[in-house]
């Protein structure tokens, strides 16, 4: 039974760290733009397929993918924050001031576009990729036998955490969005370069993305113009039950949704396994009759990342 | 309209309408630097309308706001904090999740500051409102007077030529009380800056300010010194019961 439940474990980390990932990339954005930001997914899905040579082929040859793995991140990184910095001068800057509504309007129409473009440049058929193969091979872990892939998507999500915390606390910038993202109206007041901050925060949340673009794809081997959005709903799920608006209610708020999808994965019987997202909405709304604003409240005195 | 009233802060004429309820009604009021004025008016009065309009957060209906003579109508907030004119809010709107250093040091650092001037400038008004062992704690978990005291440091920050507090003695205890106003009186000699302080409680505004302001139903019945103040008639009756208080609204509504 133990090793079982250390097994379980380790999938709701690994899971949880992908959604942190995610969730925490839409949080930055939320927190100053006030819109949650629809092709954040699609973010990631860029980053994917920016490993590969661009061609409508069923075979992907890796390009980038195939480059030491530093390189790899800066490349892929750099990628996502290109389109990330080009979404912000064509959609949401000229939007800015709108209402709140219009700014979703425009991601929904920015998530489209950047899914089409992919589907004209690489085709619609699935592509498989072998990103990292000897990540999948095992390691042995307290008796159990986990994935490499598994601790290393662990241990980079804990990594940029730890740096994002750093840089939060100890930057200027860092500062800054804090302030913006607690009440913008008062940063803007006090003099906060906005488009500063907002471009900053449209950075990090490309190298989040970036980052959970590699992960994700080593995990499933398999690239598709639509394989963010699961992700990006799963994660704008995590920010809502964390407290949107709240950095930390996001991550926290991505591990309990992936512990409920763990949990209801090996409990669920046979018959019923295939309704896990079901289960999975119920607990959630569950959760919100429980804390409408979420299990940490955004603007609360309590925590802070 | 030319001001030759160089050096002031000045409210001209401004009439605030919210969807046709006239929040304030042809207001002026003129602050200029080392003076220290008091705004009173009972709830509703319209003090934190015309607190926002000085602050740039509201745009008047009519009338306009000058500094040094030159009309600030159409700019945006912040560049009325650019331009020195800063404030405290009665709800505090700190940043709960920073910390009180950086509270101070958000505004510092964006109003020209680099990032080390900013934190010994931080550390030194922060010390000057009884904060310097508080600096480095989360501002959400200050509690009464702290929460004031930080709203009044960054309001502070930067050096503003104005700043307007709007009701920073708003439920304290008497003691309480004293301490801030013994703070707020301090600023103009420190800090070269004049003060607009808004208050509900008379008292408070009466032992701090040379010349006060009297706002009722959004419009100013009565301005002067505080024993001329206390002893107006239309004072008098705006802070005492309802009948007077309606007798002479229903007046109001007549002659317009």
């Amino acid at each position: 039974m133990m090793p079982a439940m250390l097994q379980y474990v380790i999938d709701a980390l690994s899971l949880g760290s992908l959604y942190a990932l995610t969730a925490l990339g839409i949080g930055l954005l939320f927190g100053v733009l006030r819109v949650i930001n629809f092709a954040h997914g699609d973010f990631i899905s860029v980053g994917a397929y920016a490993l590969i040579v661009p061609s409508a082929n069923a075979l992907a040859v890796l390009y980038v993918g195939a480059l030491p793995w530093p390189l790899v991140l800066l490349l892929t990184a750099m990628s996502v924050i290109m389109v990330a910095i080009l979404s912000e001068l064509m959609v949401f800057r000229p939007l800015r001031g709108t209402t709140p509504a219009t700014l979703m309007i425009g991601s929904f129409a920015l998530s489209f576009i950047i899914q089409h473009l992919l589907l004209m440049i690489y085709g619609s058929r699935p592509k498989a990729v072998n990103l990292w193969p000897e990540l999948t091979t095992q390691v042995n872990l307290l008796g159990l036998r986990v994935q490499k892939l598994q601790l290393a998507t662990v241990g980079a999500t804990a990594m940029l955490l730890g740096a994002l915390t750093l840089l939060l606390r100890t930057t200027r910038t860092g500062v800054e969005l804090r302030a913006a993202a607690e009440d913008y109206q008062m940063a803007r007041m006090l003099g906060i370069r906005a488009n500063t901050v907002i471009a900053g925060a449209l950075a990090l949340s490309g190298l989040l993305a970036a980052t959970a673009s590699l992960l994700y794809t080593a995990q499933s081997g398999i690239l598709s113009y639509q394989m963010g959005v699961p992700l990006m709903m799963f994660a704008f799920i995590s920010t809502v039950v964390g407290g949107l608006g709240n950095l930390l209610g996001a991550v926290v708020g991505a591990f309990v949704v992936a512990a409920i999808e763990v949990i209801l994965q090996a409990t669920l019987s046979d018959q019923l396994r295939p309704f896990r997202e079901a289960f999975v909405f119920v607990l959630v709304i569950a959760i919100l009759l429980w804390r409408p604003y979420g299990i940490l409240e955004a603007h609360s005195s309590r925590e802070r990342v | 309209m030319v001001d030759t009233q160089a050096g002031a802060l000045r409210a001209h004429n401004v009439t605030v309408r919210f969807q046709g309820i006239t929040a304030i009604n042809e207001v002026s009021l003129s602050l200029e630097p080392g003076d220290i004025r008091g705004l009173i008016g009972p709830n509703g009065a319209g003090k934190t309308t015309l607190v926002n309009v000085l602050s740039g957060l509201e745009t008047p209906s009519c009338g306009h706001v000058t500094l040094d003579g030159r009309s600030l109508q159409g700019r945006p907030p912040h560049q009325f904090r650019r331009r020195g004119i800063a404030r405290t809010f009665q709800s505090g709107r700190l940043f709960g999740e920073l910390t009180v250093a950086e509270n101070v040091i958000v505004p510092a650092v964006n109003l020209g500051f680099t990032s080390r001037q900013a934190a010994a400038h931080a550390r030194e008004l922060l010390a000057w409102v009884n904060l310097a062992d508080k600096t480095e704690l989360i501002a959400g978990i200050l509690a009464g007077t702290d929460n004031r005291r930080l709203g009044i440091a960054r309001a502070l920050a930067a050096n503003p030529r104005f700043i307007l507090l709007d009701e920073p003695a708003a439920g304290m205890s008497e003691i309480e009380c004293e301490e801030i106003t013994r703070l707020i009186t301090a600023i103009p000699q420190t800090f070269a800056a004049g003060v607009l302080l808004i208050d509900h409680n008379m008292e408070v505004v009466m032992r701090a300010c040379e010349r006060i302001h009297v706002l009722d139903s959004g419009r100013m019945i009565a301005e002067g010194a505080p024993a001329e103040v206390r002893s107006n008639q239309a004072v008098i009756s705006a802070y005492l019961g309802i009948v007077v208080t309606g007798q002479r609204r229903r007046v109001n509504v007549d002659a317009a």
